[in-house]
């Protein structure tokens, strides 16, 4: 070492300094890049300190309240208490006393513990902020719990709001709310776990109006978790907006009326407002009350209604594909006259059934030859037969039954068959109207009206939804258009779609429709639904039968009163309740007298005495 | 003293001043921004910190006005009584202090509090100045070598009997003098490498990556770094052959098993591979060293055997002989432990407070990390995150290029002085300042362990406050002599 110091001569130690200086500058230049990194590169940084900071607290709006059309309070929002709990905050209690206090059982309370803390069921789970515990606690346990909570460290409670339903009527159509999914939550931002949407009903399809907007108050926590206050004096909090509420066109009375007919059986009762679209009553039975589904029993309740053989959760008006029977005959009348396969004085020969096909489809006895007219009247099935063969089995009309089947395939679909009309509910169905294409397959392309015959007087491959039923009536009472039908009349603060406000014209001439209204009304006046005769009103109407290879046959009526003007437009239907003279029709009476005349008359009490107590349902659910 | 003629305001370096002033007043801001409540004092109320800082920045001008003052040579004059007596106070601080957060370093007089050891710094300074300036000092002489360790570890002791070893550890900055002074660059070296190779390889200890534990991997490939540029540095008449081909043949050796691994999915331990690489290094410089009768090239060899020894040695005791809450605790006291509650927690809050600063920052008094306590320490040793996330990247590094500067214009005041004794002070002012920015702002930025220390005129605290602009003045003081004689 000595010897290596003494070269070390004053000059060499003082150029030390410049490695020094260089070390200085060294370490500050890393030291400046180590932040250029930290603090513009890296961005997560600014969030950690955001949700370190920042307790976003969410403020919920409250839910748009709905109205009937005579403004009746239908549902609204009562309050409600969600059992919270921050875990880290928890102390030891008496689990025993907690247990007792909300009604719950000690395995209860730990399985909800162990669920609330694991990741997976609940991804967003932190032990310092607040979980629901339990939801929707009743008033009555509310109140005792309240007065313990003292004793019960790290448990909140927190004010929350539920759906409250004045009529137990109307389940179809008003919905229910329910806790949103995994799915719900991936595909609308909007929600978090814990959040409520509209699960059916006018509550899911107009969710987005009656939710409002969710506010949020940005508050300073520190590091111990205490509140330090508003962000910036709330400057950048948001509040929330209200939901807004919604009118139906339903008429909430004639809702009940209908229900209370169709007690202890399967059938449902379409009325709307011709002039305008408006759905004015829409039963489908069975049903339940839409309280069933609000609140802590939501769950055992949604349960058992699932489990019930009758479907009760299943809005057979729009979701359910019947053969229309006969009340397809006015739909086959308008196509056969504007495609000149008939003129109104057209006759048909009728030997109790369609003679090309030795009597089959079978008919009733009337007179024959007969016209259009009075065949609608009648019901006549051998006509519809003639003329579906008329339409596509003669080759100077169409050169191929294809070509003319597509015709009158197309005219279908125009008057709403086929396909979903457009309701605003969530989950209508389009019953069915078969493709040539369908025929060929199935028939390797050798058919004719013979082989498809049965669909002239609405059976066979032909479904349709009670809804698309009543919009055939709908048309026939507008002589020639409909709006889409919907249950929503008013938007409070906000538009209505404007797609309810289209006039959809059919591809039938308006003239037409003359006949076949003229055929409803013989109908009633002198034939197959004179039953449906209500003193000063002209109702017009058109029975049917459907066949039903599971049982006895469904009665179905549809029509339309005044003839002239007509107010309301009808279909109902009754599963297995035989010939649609028989339950329908008489249905269809009452109703059309109760929304027109606002009360049943005295001769008819007889008539809904034993509509009600009469119950149609099938052996086992007896 | 005739020449005592020219004004001390005038021979005084006021670019230093200038440069100590904008560092108090942004220390000042910074500790309103991390000390600021919602809801309570104002920023000039004494019994707030902000308030009792603006005191102490008042009392140290008043103590610059009495050391600037008071006649140079006093301070060499009377150095070794400074330094005594402040060893006494030191001892008799491990004796009188009350606990306070765990260590006994605080003397409490009344109202007021101080720390001994901040003003040891300075006392240590003027007595190593005094030692080493004194006539027919030879650094490389034993005894009087030991002289300088005994000045530097007295007080270093005292303050660990005192549990702070953080201000115990600014001492080593002394070693950065010796080193000016003619200390061998090999001291430094090994004495840095050491600290690197033990912070490192606990840092990455049980890290396996294939079959390689990360720790040692990354210790040896430094160690062959080292290699590489002693070799270079060593070179024989400009001949820089030998250190181009020990890095293209490191290079080729780590590509081969590189691909090796790659290719046949063998699993490698690239521990073995760097061992191998600096055994044939070490060959190679043996070579030529017999070739050239170079010795130099034997220290290099002693190095990377000496290190490698090192490494390995300080495995074994850890691994095998500490028991695993021994190891745990030498982890958590280097900041390494990864601790979510304990130091790992305020490194990685006081990188989010930074981080989150973003370019520009938050603004005074917006910073959110800072102002809700995220960052423990936050006014004290954490102060530089109010810095980062109030004033941002900007304002940051604004600030290291001030300390840069200022260490900078340290050493040239330093290389100017005409007695060894200023020059001594004046590098042990430089080291200390730099020892203090390296191992506070590293800490706080999570590249150091942490070893609590605070940051110069930026940290909330009297002593420390004092202790520095006692350390800096006095040389100031000795500086202006240059003119007056």
């Amino acid at each position: 070492m000595p010897k290596e110091m003494q070269t070390n001569s004053k000059y060499a130690l003082e150029n030390r300094r410049y490695i020094l200086s260089g070390a200085v500058i060294l370490v500050v230049l890393i030291f400046i890049i180590r932040l250029f990194y930290l603090q513009v590169i890296e961005n997560e940084y600014k969030m950690w300190a955001d949700s370190n900071a920042f307790l976003k607290k969410t403020l919920y709006p409250s839910r748009g309240m709905i109205y009937d059309r005579n403004n009746k309070l239908l549902v609204f929002n009562q309050p409600a208490y969600d059992v919270m709990l921050i875990m880290r905050e928890v102390k030891p209690f008496d689990t025993l006393d907690f247990c007792n206090t909300v009604n719950i059982t000690k395995e209860q309370f730990i399985k909800r513990i162990a669920d609330i803390k694991n990741k997976r069921l609940n991804p967003g789970y932190s032990s310092y902020v607040p979980q629901v515990f339990m939801n929707q606690l009743s008033a009555k346990d509310y109140g005792v719990l309240q007065e313990k909570l003292y004793k019960f460290p790290g448990f909140y409670i927190q004010n929350r709001t539920i759906r409250e339903y004045e009529y137990p009527y109307a389940a179809h159509i008003l919905g229910n709310i329910g806790e949103v999914n995994r799915r719900d939550i991936e595909q609308d931002n909007y929600y978090v776990q814990g959040d409520n949407s509209g699960r059916s009903g006018v509550e899911r399809s107009y969710e987005k109006v009656l939710r409002g907007e969710k506010g949020v108050e940005i508050l300073l926590r520190d590091a111990h978790g205490r509140i330090k206050g508003k962000y910036e004096e709330g400057r950048h909090d948001v509040a929330p907006v209200s939901g807004k509420s919604l009118t139906l066109s339903l008429d909430m009375d004639l809702q009940a009326y209908g229900e209370l007919l169709l007690h202890n059986k399967i059938g449902c009762i379409v009325m709307t407002e011709p002039s305008t679209g408006e759905i004015l009553c829409m039963v489908s039975t069975p049903t339940y009350d839409p309280n069933m589904l609000v609140g802590r029993q939501r769950g055992k309740n949604h349960a058992m209604l699932e489990s019930d053989p009758l479907k009760p959760l299943f809005d057979r008006a729009i979701m359910a594909g019947y053969p229309p029977g006969s009340t397809f005959k006015p739909a086959m009348g308008l196509i056969f006259l504007q495609e000149d396969v008939i003129t109104p004085e057209t006759s048909y020969s009728c030997g109790h059934g369609y003679p090309p096909l030795g009597g089959k489809p079978a008919c009733h006895s009337h007179f024959s030859p007969i016209s259009l007219v009075p065949a609608i009247a009648t019901s006549c099935n051998a006509f519809f037969c003639w003329g579906l063969r008329d339409m596509i089995d003669s080759r100077k009309r169409y050169p191929k039954v294809q070509e003319g089947f597509d015709i009158w395939r197309d005219h279908m679909l125009s008057m709403g068959y086929g396909r979903p009309l457009g309701i605003d509910l969530p989950s209508e169905k389009g019953g069915s109207i078969p493709t040539s294409k369908m025929y060929d397959k199935f028939y390797k392309g050798r058919w004719s009206s013979s082989t498809i015959i049965s669909i002239a007087i609405g059976q066979g491959e032909v479904l349709a939804t009670p809804l698309q039923i009543c919009n055939l009536a709908t048309t026939i009472a507008n002589r020639g258009f409909f709006y889409t039908p919907h249950i929503v009349k008013e938007v409070h603060g906000g538009e209505m779609d404007p797609r309810f406000s289209v006039k959809h014209y059919p591809t039938i001439d308006k003239k037409n429709y003359e006949y076949i209204a003229e055929g409803m009304r013989n109908a009633v006046t002198g034939g197959t639904c004179r039953r449906a005769a209500l003193p000063g009103i002209a109702v017009c109407g058109k029975t049917g039968t459907s066949e039903n290879p599971h049982g006895k046959d469904h009665s179905i009526f549809m029509g339309f009163a005044p003839y002239e003007n007509p107010q309301v437009a009808i279909s109902v239907f009754v599963e297995n309740a035989g010939f649609g003279a028989t339950y329908a029709v008489p249905i269809a009476k009452l109703m059309l007298q109760k929304y027109l005349k606002g009360a049943i008359q005295e001769s008819d009490k007889y008539l809904e005495d034993y509509i009600i107590n009469t119950a149609i349902l099938p052996r086992d659910a007896l | 003293m005739p020449y005592k003629k020219i004004s001390i305001w005038r021979s005084i370096d006021w670019i230093t001043i200038l440069l100590y002033v904008i560092m108090i007043v942004a220390g000042w801001f910074s500790i309103c921004g991390a000390s600021y409540e919602y809801d309570n004092v104002g920023l000039f109320d004494p019994s707030g910190r902000p308030g009792s800082q603006l005191i102490w920045i008042g009392l140290s001008f008043v103590l610059i006005f009495i050391i600037l003052m008071l006649d140079a040579d006093f301070y060499s004059v009377f150095s070794y009584l400074i330094y005594g007596m402040i060893i006494l106070l030191l001892i008799a601080t491990v004796f009188l202090a009350p606990e306070i957060k765990g260590s006994r370093s605080w003397l409490v007089i009344g109202p007021l509090r101080l720390q001994p050891a901040e003003f040891a710094k300075f006392a240590t300074a003027l007595a190593l100045a005094k030692c080493m300036s004194s006539y027919g000092f030879k650094l490389v002489s034993f005894k009087n070598f030991m002289l300088c360790m005994l000045i530097i570890f007295l007080p270093m002791v005292c303050i660990l009997l005192q549990k702070e070893t953080g201000s115990a550890l600014v001492y080593l900055a002394f070693f950065l003098v010796l080193y000016r002074e003619g200390m061998s660059g090999y001291v430094l070296l090994a004495g840095i490498c050491a600290v690197t190779f033990f912070v490192l390889n606990m840092k990455f200890t049980g890290i396996l990556v294939g079959a390689t534990p990360m720790g040692e991997l990354i210790v040896l490939v430094i160690i062959q770094l080292i290699l590489t540029g002693l070799t270079f540095l060593v070179q024989h008449k400009n001949n820089t052959l030998p250190a181009k081909i020990i890095v293209v043949a490191t290079a080729a050796v780590y590509l081969v098993a590189y691909l090796v691994l790659l290719l046949f999915s063998i699993p490698i331990n690239f521990v073995h591979i760097s061992l191998g690489i600096i055994a044939a290094s070490c060959c190679f410089l043996i070579f030529l060293a017999i070739k050239n009768w170079v010795w130099h090239y034997l220290l290099i060899i002693l190095f990377a055997l000496l290190s490698v020894g090192f490494l390995f040695s300080v495995d074994y005791v850890f691994n095998e002989v500490l028991e695993p809450h021994q190891q745990v605790r030498i982890k958590v006291s280097l900041g390494l432990e990864d601790d979510p509650s304990g130091a790992g927690y305020n490194v990685n809050q006081s990188k989010i407070a930074i981080g989150s600063g973003g370019l520009l920052g938050k603004g005074f008094l917006n910073g959110t990390q800072t102002k809700l306590k995220y960052v423990p320490e936050q006014d004290t040793d954490f102060i530089f995150c109010t810095v980062g996330e109030e004033q941002g990247f900007i304002g940051s590094s604004l600030t290291l290029i001030v300390f840069a500067i200022f260490i900078i214009r340290l050493i040239i005041l330093s290389e100017k002085q005409k007695t060894a004794f200023n020059r001594i002070y004046g590098y042990s002012v430089a080291s200390i300042f730099f020892f203090h920015l390296v191992i506070n702002i590293g800490m706080v930025i999570g590249l150091t362990p942490v070893i609590g220390i605070p940051l110069p005129f930026f940290s909330y605290g009297g002593s420390a406050l004092w202790g520095f602009t006692i350390l800096l003045f006095i040389f100031l003081r000795l500086d202006a002599t240059r003119k007056e004689r």
